[in-house]
């Protein structure tokens, strides 16, 4: 079909499944709060209003809180019970009734004023789950503030809707749960938001982090929600539809055999032990990736100690953070990545630049703001005690970076010896292979560190000169395209001259397509969003190395990324014949026409 | 008054869970309970309060109590933290 409006969303699969079907916008309440001046004869009223609506957020919260004790269990429900004591909180009722005395002002004023306090301190921390708690609070505040404007709560509506939102509170969650939710879609949140965790608990396939879903949307549009590889397409032609209510069924299948896999070792049928670890962001991944048999992390972004912040966070928060990570992650390892800010990436000061791909990121920050860099590796360096944390750096581009980042982590060390610090003195430092140049040169980088790691998101828009969020051009971001391929095995070959492991990060590590032509080519580590990993480990399991090396040194032979791909693809369904594939079209969707040139 | 340094010993720290169960602790006292962490200090009956501190693994706290029955009441609450508040790790 042509003149299709399909819109296809990328977006973090927060809960697993395939749905299709209707949308219903959930636009929240957001309470408006006027400050009124009361008398002090209208004090006692004033009071009774919030007693009164204290009490009825109280048994609106009873009500949620027993339907999700029989829906997700007495454990998670928890959460709502911690609510319903903030509402029971006399210390905290007092301080408003004696303001509301003292100050002679409307109740939702002052109550928004004294509990905003808190939910702001909790925003400040440095730690995802206090900030997701600081929206447990927010939620409190504004059902108390909406109770004492007396209005009611929308919550029911159509049943089999998939419902988008900004964001959704686990109340929201648990709430529109009691109608028949095929799934959600939120512009905000991570994978360890609660509303996150609730639709996994609940079933319920969700696409968390779509930035900006809501403005694509209106409630009865068709949407297509794909809650395995985060994607969701709104108005998706039939063909679309089809070919995901097929990928639906399969993966169900699927999923339901691969529970078999999670203690067995990600090993060839020929012996060949790879490392298969997982991508995080934040500490609350690493029991989720532990659940999908992940044996260690192979890379963990810092950048999202910067979310919400306008300043860097201090030597001693991040230390703390980086050793709850090691110790979480121990016995296994874990692969630290300097902050990587810049491009499209957030900056943690307001700064712009006319071609930020090109411009000042990744490294080039922290050599140039040595300050904020040096006192990153010297947290890494004080968490790595355990001897399980590895440290590498982003955007390198040339050795000379290599040599001077290293001269910093020799300094921060000697900083550290004498403040009496105790740290891995061995901590093996690597770099990220993501920018040509340094492919090029992977040889001469290799002799000088302890391990590469090819990021190939951006080793594969930089070699193709392709930004992929650009619609017009992003299908020329290939990743079986010749040039691709011959690269990563150039950069494998020299690591291994050189006597040191490649790892891959990049999302080509957890493409099931790309499984056989990496392991072929020597691949020493894939790391991968946890959700993926098990289907990554049955496709290691089903075949041998030899096999794998016979198959990579044809890939190489093919000229364009067609052939790769379907020499790829037959290979897979034979190797691991009921592994689900979506088709590349329902993946990508329809391109833009590019403009007219006048 | 009493005052008692004390170190966060359960994995996950102060979190939710065992916020409500100091709270509810605490409530069984007359004295005062105040929790000081980096320069901020809270009220630690307000659960609300409790769950600002954002207390992680290995945090240190100064817990103050002052009233009647405050050395009960030290007693009492330091030996929660001691025990990780009971939680399995």
């Amino acid at each position: 079909m042509t003149g299709t409006n399909e819109i296809t969303l990328h977006g973090i699969g927060a809960a697993a499944g395939i749905v299709i079907g209707k949308i219903f916008v959930y636009a929240k309440h957001v309470p408006h709060i006027e400050e009124k001046t009361i008398t002090p004869a209208d004090v006692e009223k004033e009071i009774e209003r919030l007693r009164n609506a204290v009490a009825r957020s109280e048994k609106e919260l009873q009500k949620i809180l027993s339907f999700a004790e029989q829906k997700i269990g007495n454990s998670k429900a928890k959460i709502f019970e911690a609510q319903i004591m903030i509402l029971g909180d006399a210390i905290l009722f007092d301080s408003i009734y004696k303001r509301i005395k003292k100050e002679l002002k409307n109740a939702e004023f002052i109550v928004h004023g004294e509990i905003a306090k808190y939910q702001q301190l909790m925003m400040n921390s440095t730690d995802e789950y206090m900030r997701e708690r600081a929206h447990d609070v927010e939620d409190v505040k504004n059902r108390i503030i909406r109770n004492i404007q007396e209005q009611k709560l929308i919550s029911r509506f159509e049943g089999g809707s998939i419902v988008v939102a900004q964001s959704l509170t686990p109340a929201d969650t648990i709430l529109f749960s009691r109608n028949e939710i095929l799934g959600y879609a939120t512009d905000m949140g991570g994978v360890t938001s609660h509303a996150a965790l609730l639709s996994r608990s609940l079933k319920i396939p969700a696409v968390v982090g779509l930035r900006d879903v809501t403005a694509h949307v209106h409630t009865g549009d068709m949407v297509v929600l794909d809650g395995y590889s985060g994607v969701v397409i709104v108005n998706p032609t039939e063909e679309t539809m089809s070919t995901y209510r097929r990928r639906g069924k399969e993966m169900a299948r699927f999923e339901h055999r691969l529970g078999e896999l999670k203690d067995l070792p990600p090993q060839t049928l020929d012996g060949k032990l790879v490392e298969l670890s997982s991508n995080i962001e934040f500490s609350g991944e690493i029991r989720f990736a532990k659940a999908q048999g992940s044996h260690g992390v192979g890379l963990y972004r810092t950048e999202g100690l910067l979310i919400g912040r306008d300043s860097f966070p201090s030597e001693e928060e991040q230390y703390r953070e980086y050793k709850s990570i090691a110790e979480r992650v121990f016995p296994n390892r874990v692969i630290m990545r300097s902050f990587d800010i810049g491009g499209d990436k957030l900056y943690a000061q307001s700064y712009s630049e006319e071609n930020p791909f090109l411009g000042w990121r990744g490294i080039r920050v922290g050599l140039d703001r040595p300050e904020i860099f040096l006192a990153q590796i010297r947290a890494m360096l004080r968490a790595s005690t355990k001897k399980n944390l590895w440290v590498m750096f982003p955007m390198i581009s040339t050795l000379k970076e290599v040599r001077r980042a290293k001269e910093l982590v020799a300094q921060a060390k000697r900083e550290l010896t004498l403040g009496k610090h105790p740290f891995d003195e061995q901590m093996k430092i690597g770099v990220m292979i993501e920018v040509p140049s340094a492919a090029v040169v992977a040889g001469s980088i290799a002799k000088e560190v302890d391990f590469l790691s090819i990021g190939t998101n951006d080793l594969i828009q930089y070699l193709l000169a392709v930004d992929r969020g650009n619609g017009i051009v992003s299908q020329l971001y290939q990743e079986f395209d010749p040039s691709v391929i011959q690269t990563i095995r150039h950069v494998i070959k020299e690591a291994h001259k050189n006597k040191i492991p490649v790892s891959m990060c990049g999302e080509m590590a957890g493409d099931p397509m790309a499984t056989l032509l990496l392991l072929g080519l020597g691949l020493d580590e894939f790391s991968v969003i946890p959700y993926i990993l098990p289907e990554i480990k049955k496709i290691i399991r089903s075949v041998t190395l030899r096999e794998a090396q016979k198959i990579a040194v044809k890939a190489l032979a093919f000229a364009t990324w067609e052939e790769v791909k379907d020499f790829l693809l037959s290979h897979l369904k034979r190797v691991t014949p009921d592994i689900p594939i979506p088709s590349a079209e329902a993946i990508s969707g329809v391109p833009p026409q590019p403009p007219p040139l006048t | 008054m009493i005052e008692k340094e004390i170190v966060i010993r359960n994995r996950a720290g102060l979190h939710t869970r065992p916020a409500a169960t100091l709270v509810k602790l605490a409530a069984k006292y007359k004295s005062e309970f105040t929790i000081v962490k980096d320069g901020l200090e809270i009220n630690a009956k307000s659960i609300i309060g409790v769950m600002t501190l954002a207390a992680e693994q290995g945090a240190k706290l100064l817990l103050r109590f002052d009233g009647e029955d405050e050395l009960a009441a030290s007693e009492a609450i330091v030996g929660l933290f001691e025990r990780g508040f009971d939680e399995t790790p």
